[in-house]
């Protein structure tokens, strides 16, 4: 098992080479230079030039690319421009905001749409089937901000049982000390009950805006993988064994099912990533999404290189996550490895 | 059909049944499935009866309905089939009419099934202990504290070595014969009065098959269980069953005891079945039914009516007038023409691996397992094929006969060897090359599974085209009606139906799937000719006109083949001369009859004896 995490990151290191390559020459190609905003719109061509060198920004690109490098491997991913912020503190600190929204996000819609994929496989052609259809085809086809905005105006306008869509805590309530980053674990280890209702209300739509997204390709690749475990000749043996229906869905067919729904999780998740920085902005969430959004606005380099490079270790974690779940799950990947 | 009662009750009891009452009676099935085209009746009025500690076979080929039969009788038909009419009681039971949670009782307690296809029928990522396990737990034959013993116990009466290590093991682990061990048994693990057995051999080598079957007969004895075997080959029904029930178009045909099936057969059906059945002592013509079909004195004169649009013989009826060539006498076709094809000291080494490498470890850049151990596929074989001669590759999977003919298509290339090709090294040409190289088109393969061997998307015509296309300039055809018209001439040969050739692979027959084949195959004008398995997949009827049709095709376009068979029967039938291989070697090499008749190897003599030999 050690092994194979091993060797998997290993394989992960020349994509992440790739991806530092890439979007160090991504953020000089676009358009926008970033020292003339910097300096403001009523800055000289002179004092233009001068932030530029002060910023290092007049240097070949190798050098630049060299220095990047260099101070990257010390862990220093450079300081935003806007807010002059260092780029790592502000990461780790809006990360677990994102993260924390983007799982339970996950969590959900597998809560949701797993069942569901099931009693649309094991009913099929009855109502369950119809409205798993319904539903699903719905939920792909709204985008997320709009859905946001309706669930925002129906729970917090209207029935005003959802709290305002203003961060991860109301106003009147502090960050509990950070242990996870995570509000509803870190609130639950600190024994602050409060807190942990409000972080929750305030999750509660976010959550259910970005499960309602997610609810689709995992609900009708959970339904398409039941249907054809169902139909192989395992599940015939083990009903003419007798077996109970209980146990033939849920034993046999249900953990062979699980295979392909495991593997589309992690595509499932980083269109999750994607949709994640509009919800952040519908929802004034202080993630990474949002963060990253205007750093690329103002072409503010560092924020948005050390962005890319987390979304790429986090799914790059997620992956490995998901290869070691697989083999978990089946043998066959388990000897293999 | 009447009658079907009243024979039965005049098998001779075996010696474990002592005069006691029929275990299962079935009486005037009928079972219709709801499909998008409307109804089918896949059985109708079907009537069997089993009695205590009798084997019955059903015999029938594809699409008789015996498997829909079994199914019924344990209620595991899919959703869309249901029981349109008649009665099953089992021990008192109207099985019929039975809640599912009394069938849920009987299934594995009372009745329980083996199944073909013994690695699918495992569920794969479930250790094969606790899958026997999950059935006695199910059923209270065992409790949890207690269960693995009994499992281990099980495993040890159907011959499973060290049953304490295998107990953990997952199917993909386990030979296929071993699989079918499993499936066994998880079948006789709550001690089941009946047995269903479902084609529990097909696809595995006849030696296999014969220790399978014998210790389904063993277990089955020892308990004074009921077994029904449904089969398609008549030689295993013959060997194993007490009575035979015949299956055709979901009708029972005929019914009687095993010896008399193959001795007397009475219906026009069964006549048929027996006749295509490859048997020791046979010419190939032998397989096909007599020209002028005689009128059979069957009490129901009615049934030879619809025979003749009877699918097996729709396959024979198509064949556009078979011209019948007197054929040659044996020994005069295997009269050496100049070596076509002479292999030497061939030699095929593959890195041994514990499983095969998938998906999974390609995708993470795994490279193969450090051992050093080698396996060798082929190892130092030589053999001939002479122009005009047929030369049969036989032995049991994993012998090395289709990574021979493999390499020899030039598909792979050998670790060493060499291959000479009327007077050309073709060994040294790399595969990847030989796919361009000229003499390509001078040896040609047909394929063990029709339908996987044609692509979906192209029509008959446009699938037997293909060689022409990509390689058949020295044959001039310019534009579609050349085309057409070749296309025509080679559906002709290979007797497809014209009207056919626009068909998709899903409309045709498999019988038909194998005459596009092989018309691709002979389109070339080939020298060889590669049959890998070519009748494998097919009814034995079926299989009866294409071994015709390709011995026809032989004489007539003087070709070679290279034919590659775990069927001894057939191969005697097609081929001149015989190579046994057994690990990558030769074991014994012969003419047909040498082989076959007067057997030199003990493995040759332990594959010969293995063939389920009919009461002839």
């Amino acid at each position: 098992m050690l092994k194979l995490i091993a060797s998997r990151i290993a394989t992960a290191i020349p994509s992440l080479i790739g991806v530092v390559i890439v979007t160090f020459m991504l953020t000089r190609v676009l358009p926008g230079d970033a020292a003339a905003y910097f300096a403001g719109p009523a800055a000289t061509p002179q004092a233009i030039a001068e932030i530029r060198t002060k910023l290092g920004l007049d240097k070949p690109l190798p050098v630049q690319f060299v220095d990047y490098v260099t101070a990257l491997s010390k862990g220093d991913l450079g300081s935003s421009l806007s807010t002059g912020q260092p780029v790592a503190t502000e990461i780790a600190s809006r990360l677990p905001a994102s993260a924390e929204l983007t799982l339970s996000g996950l969590i959900l819609a597998l809560a949701i749409a797993i069942p569901f994929g099931i009693m649309a496989a094991v009913k099929q052609g009855t109502w369950v089937d119809h409205a798993c259809r319904v539903i699903t085809t719905a939920g792909v086809s709204l985008p997320v901000f709009f859905t946001g905005l309706l669930l925002v105006y129906v729970f917090y306008f209207k029935l005003g049982w959802a709290p305002a869509p203003l961060g991860r805590l109301d106003v009147f309530f502090t960050a509990p000390p950070t242990v996870t980053g995570f509000y509803l674990i870190d609130s639950l280890i600190a024994g602050d009950l409060e807190t942990f209702r409000s972080a929750a209300a305030q999750l509660a739509i976010p959550t259910v805006t970005l499960a309602i997204f997610a609810l689709a390709p995992i609900a009708r690749i959970t339904r398409a993988s039941m249907l054809s475990v169902l139909s192989s000749e395992f599940v015939r043996t083990a009903r003419a064994a007798g077996l109970t229906p209980y146990k033939v869905i849920m034993v046999y067919a249900f953990r062979n099912a699980m295979l392909p729904v495991i593997t589309t999780l992690g595509m499932v998740f980083s269109f999750l990533l994607g949709a994640n920085v509009l919800v952040e902005k519908v929802f004034a969430w202080p993630g990474i999404g949002s963060y990253a959004v205007e750093a690329l606005i103002s072409s503010d380099y560092a924020p948005v290189q050390g962005f890319v490079l987390a979304m790429a270790i986090l799914y790059i974690i997620l992956n490995l996550v998901i290869d070691l779940a697989y083999g978990v799950i089946d043998p066959r990947a388990r000897s293999e490895a | 059909m009447h009658g079907v009662i009243d024979m039965t009750q005049a098998t001779t009891p075996t010696p474990a049944e002592e005069a006691r009452g029929p275990l299962l009676e079935v009486h005037h099935l009928t079972v219709e499935f709801a499909t998008r085209k409307g109804i089918v009746t896949a059985v109708k009025q079907v009537d069997l009866t089993v009695r205590k500690g009798e084997t019955l076979g059903i015999v029938g080929e594809s699409g008789s309905g015996k498997s829909v039969t079994s199914y019924t009788l344990m209620r595991i038909l899919d959703r869309a089939g249901r029981i349109a009419e008649g009665t099953i009681t089992f021990s008192g039971i109207d099985v019929a009419n039975a809640t599912e949670r009394t069938m849920r009782d009987l299934r594995g307690r009372e009745i329980s099934m083996i199944f073909q296809n013994p690695r699918a029928a495992l569920n794969p990522i479930r250790k094969v202990g606790d899958q026997i396990g999950d059935v006695l737990l199910h059923h209270l034959q065992a409790e949890p504290r207690n269960v693995k013993a009994k499992v281990i116990e099980i495993l040890e009466q159907v011959r499973i070595a060290r049953p304490q290590e295998r107990y953990h093991a997952y199917p993909f682990e386990l030979s296929g014969g071993m699989c079918q061990r499993i499936v066994i048994a998880l079948a006789l693990a709550c001690q089941p009065q009946l047995l269903i057995a479902d084609e529990p051999t097909t696809g595995l080598d006849v030696t296999t098959q014969k220790a399978v079957m014998d210790l389904v007969t063993e277990l089955t004895r020892a308990r004074g269980m009921s077994t029904i075997l449904i089969t398609h080959d008549l030689g295993l029904a013959a060997t194993y069953c007490d009575t035979v029930v015949v299956m055709e178009k979901g009708k029972v045909v005929e019914t009687a005891p095993a010896e008399q099936i193959f001795r007397a057969p009475q219906h026009p059906y069964t006549q048929k079945l027996v006749r295509a059945t490859p048997r020791p002592g046979i010419a190939l013509s032998d397989l096909l039914p007599e020209v002028a079909v005689v009128p059979s004195p069957l009490p129901e004169g009615e049934r030879s009516a619809p025979l003749a649009a009877g699918e097996g013989a729709q396959a024979s009826s198509q064949m556009p007038a078979p011209p019948h060539p007197d054929p040659l006498p044996r020994g005069e076709r295997g009269l050496p023409g100049a070596p076509l094809l002479k292999v030497e000291n061939l030699l095929k080494e593959y890195p041994r691996q514990g499983v095969p490498m998938g998906f999974f470890a390609g995708l993470m850049g795994k490279k193969a397992p450090p051992e050093e151990a080698i396996f060798r596929a082929v190892d130092g074989l030589s053999f001939e094929v002479n122009k005009g001669e047929s030369v049969g590759l036989v032995g049991e999977s994993g012998c090395g006969k289709s990574t021979t003919s493999t390499i020899v298509m030039r598909l792979i290339d050998a670790t060493s060897g060499k291959i000479t090709f009327d007077g050309m090294d073709i060994g040294a040409i790399p595969a990847k090359e030989f796919a361009h190289h000229p003499m390509r088109r001078r040896i040609q393969m047909v394929f063990q599974d029709p339908t996987d061997s044609l692509n979906p998307r192209y029509t008959a015509a446009r699938a037997i085209a293909d060689p022409l296309l990509r390689m058949g300039e020295q044959f001039g055809i310019r534009g579609a009606a050349q085309m057409r018209a070749k296309v025509e001439e080679l559906a002709t040969m290979a007797g497809l139906p014209l009207d056919l050739l626009d068909r998709f692979p899903h409309q045709l027959s498999g019988g038909q799937k194998a005459r596009v084949g092989i018309a691709r195959a002979i389109a070339l004008k080939p020298d060889l000719v590669i049959l890998d398995e070519p009748t494998a997949a097919l009814d034995v009827s079926v299989q009866a006109v294409v071994l015709n049709l390709l011995e026809e095709l032989k004489q007539t376009l003087g070709m070679s083949y290279l034919f590659v068979s775990h069927d001894l029967h057939v191969v005697r039938l097609l081929c001149d001369r015989v190579i046994v291989m057994r690990q990558g070697k030769m074991v014994e090499e012969g003419t047909s009859e040498q082989v076959l008749e007067a057997p030199k190897a003990a493995y040759t003599r332990e594959l010969i004896a293995a063939i389920p030999h009919p009461p002839v």
